[in-house]
């Protein structure tokens, strides 16, 4: 049947009037836009006001050392806070985690020895009772997985072949499609989840028992979300009738989802194209002015700069800093061809000039070669002032994950409510190289960690015999792997479950397996340094391996030089597929990443020499960079040794972290153009220089 | 043929228009003060590598290059002519810009000369001191042939961008900066003027190469001193060009 609210006046129908269907919304609503920037406001003295106060909030936050305010005695949930404010009266959009600003939550359900050392470590103590809560009475996801995981799992944590696991806190990396609470209202969705809870297989399966036992556990996360909205005066059970109720309605959904989870990702999704369909329309309308509009557009911006968890030291090394990944992927472009850069695309950008640079929330432009050139020069230009911006390729991921995809932390894309993944941080690919070489010992605690294989005992290395190796670890390593991972997201599905967020999924999902890999430039670079010039081996009294020495020169990932690049890709291939042999669970789609954009020291402090020449402890490469200071042949030759590494055994995403001063970037616009009263290149001698690297395919 | 490559720079955005591939060529006849690329000077240093082989390089990554194209520097480019013809008209062949970034130190009229500009879209020359006496002292040699360079240029209608590095206490007075336009505005296909301060950053190169730092104690120029310079040449060339005008 197709339904009809008085939100939905003026809207052209679709597929999305008969059934959920965000991405039939906006394919029938939006509209692209060409024009250039002049039409943003600057900020109101309301967002001013509202933003000196949160400015003032963050100087008093980081004199106290980095955290303001803790709960210690109410455990968060949907509903467990009084509606919090920064300034009443001032607040276009509103909502917080708790009743006060930058007040950091008590999520102890990932596990209640994180949650309370979270709060020891910055001086604050958790109410007894809690502890005695969730210590003896309620089972945590942490607790469930140390109940299963073997000793051979636990020493690979403990070495650091395996780090970073989300054994101990929240996975994350899981979208809502927060947009639907905005267009359908939650009561729509309400009928939708009873709906499918009443269609389920009714064999009683353990698989269709815990669907139907997620399904009440989601109805009920929307009767929650349903209360929090109305606590700040708000009735969400309809449809959003106009843009700042779109915008609220919007944002409740998320804020909803950062209360009940602190999750190593909380990504926003997709959301500034679909809103704009509504401010479209207000404006036609004169229901707002461009001004009010950007107002709103701050003031949430400015909320989402204010998500806050609370997280411990460890945690904070293994991400360098403290991280809420609220990433929001703007632009693309959609599979009928037209682009999908709007009005709002650009206001969200403009809240780096309103409020100033942030990395928070993380503003991703989907990048397409063929994006209008007034926004590209934009984001261009915010990129030098701002250093606030991030890019991924449209044109690579629209081939497999259609027009309505996101990035969830930094580089995972997925499908909007469709899709989710089972986060599994990254196997240490150059520590197992070592292990092959060991024999499987610990080149760090001298302890039989992996498989006692026989180790190399000759002087130097040689190519094929380490290769051979080397798989027969990598296969160990991916089993060892995929089976840690399984018993860590069965158990977050039981005791951590993200009920909100799942909620506002499709009934059917499809499951990301999401592993990851590290070290990989300073693995291609051993295999090619043992392949093209000699390594010795310096082992110690015991005869292990424990450092290298590295006679000629060798070619180095980042140079574009295919010997090595080609030794990169292969590995990518090979692990992979050793992580293809393994049983998933849910049925999840495995997938890998290279993007330690974060925890490359860590990573690299818990590994020991290796035979590129790298010293033990000194930190690898982010993500799919090259070593530090081994690509000499500049960015595109950087660029290019990356762009080999094969997408499609790695969908979970290859990030590079690139740093560029803004004037090696080329000359300011000034300099060059006419001014020897002769226009000497059309007046397109700087200012293409931004894009022309971008461009490529 | 091979030319004599000091090192590449995939990702050139400072020497001539767009992204660029620069080719650093080995080998320089000068010596100036300010140098920071003293390990380009020799001229039997350097790779070995043909044109082919840099030209199948910018081939594969041309996506990046779409707006750029090649630019040749060094060392001193203009020393290995017979290779950057080679070079260029493997460039031209595949519609690729081509620049030079020269001090036209080098300059002699000669047929293959003729060759190469006609590949050459667009030539960067360094003028380094309006005085002929000042620049052999920074650089080792007069700049009578530097002028005459441009002159040639000039008559085969190649686009010229003037460099000048203004270096504290060397090339920062006001008499030579205006003598300097005076010089630019009867250069009749310059294009565009690029003022660049004086930077220190080569001072680690030198050590390095266990040589003695000749500008030892001069400070960098700060940016806006480079602006100011900058707008000192403009004026000394448009009170020539107003001049000429008059004149005519």
């Amino acid at each position: 049947m197709t339904y009809n609210y008085p939100g939905w006046e003026g809207f052209e129908g679709g597929t999305w009037t008969k059934e959920i269907h965000i991405r039939s919304f906006i394919r029938h609503n939006y509209e692209p836009y060409d024009g250039n920037e002049d039409f943003l406001e600057g900020p109101t003295e309301n967002t001013q006001k509202l933003w000196e106060q949160v400015c003032e909030l963050f100087r008093k936050e980081r004199e106290a050392g980095g955290v303001l305010d803790m709960d210690t005695d109410i455990i968060s949930t949907i509903t467990s806070h009084a509606p919090g404010y920064i300034d009443k009266d001032r607040e276009k959009i509103v909502g917080l985690q708790t009743d006060k600003p930058l007040k950091r939550a008590f999520m102890p359900y990932g596990g209640i020895r994180t949650a309370e050392r979270a709060c020891t470590d910055h001086g604050y103590e958790i109410d007894p009772k809690l502890k005695e809560f969730f210590t003896v009475h309620r089972k945590t996801h942490n607790a469930g997985v140390f109940d299963v995981y073997t000793p051979e799992m636990r020493a690979c944590r403990s070495s650091h072949i395996i780090t970073g696991l989300p054994d101990a806190y929240g996975r994350g990396r899981i979208i809502g499609d927060y947009r639907r609470v905005a267009l359908y209202g939650v009561d729509f969705l309400i009928r939708d989840k009873q709906e499918e809870k009443k269609t389920t297989r009714s064999a009683m399966y353990a698989d269709i028992i815990q669907q139907r036992e997620e399904l009440a556990e989601q109805i009920r996360a929307l009767e929650d979300l349903k209360k929090m909205a109305l606590s700040y005066g708000f009735d969400i059970s309809e449809p959003a009738r106009d843009t700042k109720e779109a915008i609220q309605w919007l944002y409740f959904g998320y804020l909803a989802a950062i209360k009940e989870q602190n999750g190593a990702a909380m990504s926003l999704g997709r959301t500034a194209t679909f809103l704009d369909v509504y401010a479209q329309r207000d404006l036609k309308n004169g229901k707002y002015t461009e001004a009010e509009i950007q107002e709103m557009v701050d003031h949430f911006i400015m909320k989402l700069r204010l998500v806050k968890f609370a997280r411990t030291p460890e945690y904070n090394a293994l991400f360098s800093g403290d991280p809420q990944w609220v990433t929001e992927s703007i632009g693309g472009f959609g599979i009928d061809g037209r682009h999908m850069v709007t009005k709002m695309s650009y206001r969200y950008l403009h809240t780096l000039v309103n409020l100033g640079p942030s990395p928070e929330p993380n503003l991703t432009v989907l990048w397409s070669v063929n994006l209008p050139t007034n926004f590209k020069r934009y984001c261009a230009r915010l990129s030098i002032e701002t250093s606030s911006l991030q890019y991924e390729n449209d044109d690579l991921m629209r081939f497999t994950h259609g027009d309505d995809y996101a990035i969830a932390c930094c580089v995972s894309s997925m499908r909007i409510g469709k899709e989710m993944q089972f986060f599994g941080a990254r196997a240490n690919l150059a520590k197992c190289l070592l292990y092959a070489i060991n024999g499987g010992v610990d080149e760090i605690s001298h302890k039989q960690v992996g498989p006692e294989y026989r180790p190399i005992t000759s002087e130097y290395l040689d190519y094929d015999e380490v290769m051979k190796k080397y798989r027969d670890m990598m296969t160990w390593l991916a089993g060892v792997y995929v089976n840690t991972l399984n018993v860590i997201h069965y158990m977050h599905d039981k005791y951590c479950y993200e009920k909100l967020q799942m909620a506002l999924h499709d009934k059917e999902v499809t499951r990301w397996f999401a592993t990851g890999i590290a070290g990989l430039s300073v693995v291609a670079d051993s295999l090619s340094a043992i392949k093209y010039a000699k390594v010795r081996v310096i082992r110690d009294e015991t005869g292990l391996a424990v450092d290298y020495e590295v006679e000629g020169d060798f070619p180095k990932f980042g140079n574009d030089d295919d010997r090595v690049d080609s030794i990169a890709r292969d590995i990518v291939h090979e692990f992979m597929e050793a992580i293809r042999r393994n049983h998933t669970y849910r049925g999840s789609i495995p997938t890998t990443s290279i993007l330690t954009i974060t925890s490359n020291v860590v990573y690299g402090k818990a590994t020991g020499s290796t035979p590129d020449g790298r010293k033990g402890g000194e930190a690898f490469a982010p993500g799919a960079n090259p070593m530090h200071r081994r690509d000499t042949n500049g960015a595109v030759a950087s660029l290019s040794s990356v762009s080999k590494l094969p997408f499609i055994d790695a969908q979970d995403g290859i990030s590079n972290t690139f740093s560029i001063i803004p004037g090696a970037l080329g000359k300011e616009d000034r300099i060059f153009t006419g001014e020897l009263d002769v226009d000497a290149c059309g007046g397109a001698c700087s200012t293409p220089t931004l894009f022309a690297g971008l461009d490529e395919n | 043929m091979k030319g004599r490559i000091h090192s590449i720079e995939s990702f050139g955005t400072l020497d001539g228009p767009g992204v660029r591939m620069v080719v650093f060529m080995q080998g320089c006849p000068l010596r100036c003060k300010y140098c920071h690329n003293p390990d380009t000077w020799q001229v039997h240093g350097g790779e070995e590598t043909s044109a082919e082989e840099i030209m199948a390089h910018f081939l594969k990554n041309r996506p990046f290059y779409t707006n750029g194209g090649i630019t040749v520097s060094g060392g001193e480019p203009l020393l290995q002519v017979d290779f950057l013809i080679e070079l260029f008209t493997l460039a031209k062949r595949e519609g690729v810009h081509t620049c030079i970034d020269t001090s036209g130190a080098t300059f002699h009229e000669s047929e293959r000369l003729d060759r190469l500009v006609e590949l050459t879209d667009l030539v960067m020359l360094d003028l380094k001191h309006s005085d002929s006496a000042a620049h052999k002292e920074l650089t080792g040699a007069d700049n009578a042939s530097i002028l005459a360079f441009a002159d040639f240029l000039a008559e085969r209608n190649v686009p010229i961008w003037i460099r000048h590095v203004v270096v504290p206490t060397i090339t920062d007075g006001e008499e030579h900066l205006l003598r300097l336009g005076e010089m630019i505005a009867k250069i009749k296909t310059a294009r565009a003027l690029d003022v660049l301060p004086y930077h220190t950053m080569g001072k680690e190169k030198y050590r390095a190469l266990g040589m003695e730092y000749p500008l030892e104690g001069i400070p960098a120029l700060p940016k806006d001193a480079a602006e100011k310079a900058k707008a000192t040449i403009l004026r000394g060339y448009r009170l020539a060009k107003r001049k000429n005008t008059q004149g005519e």
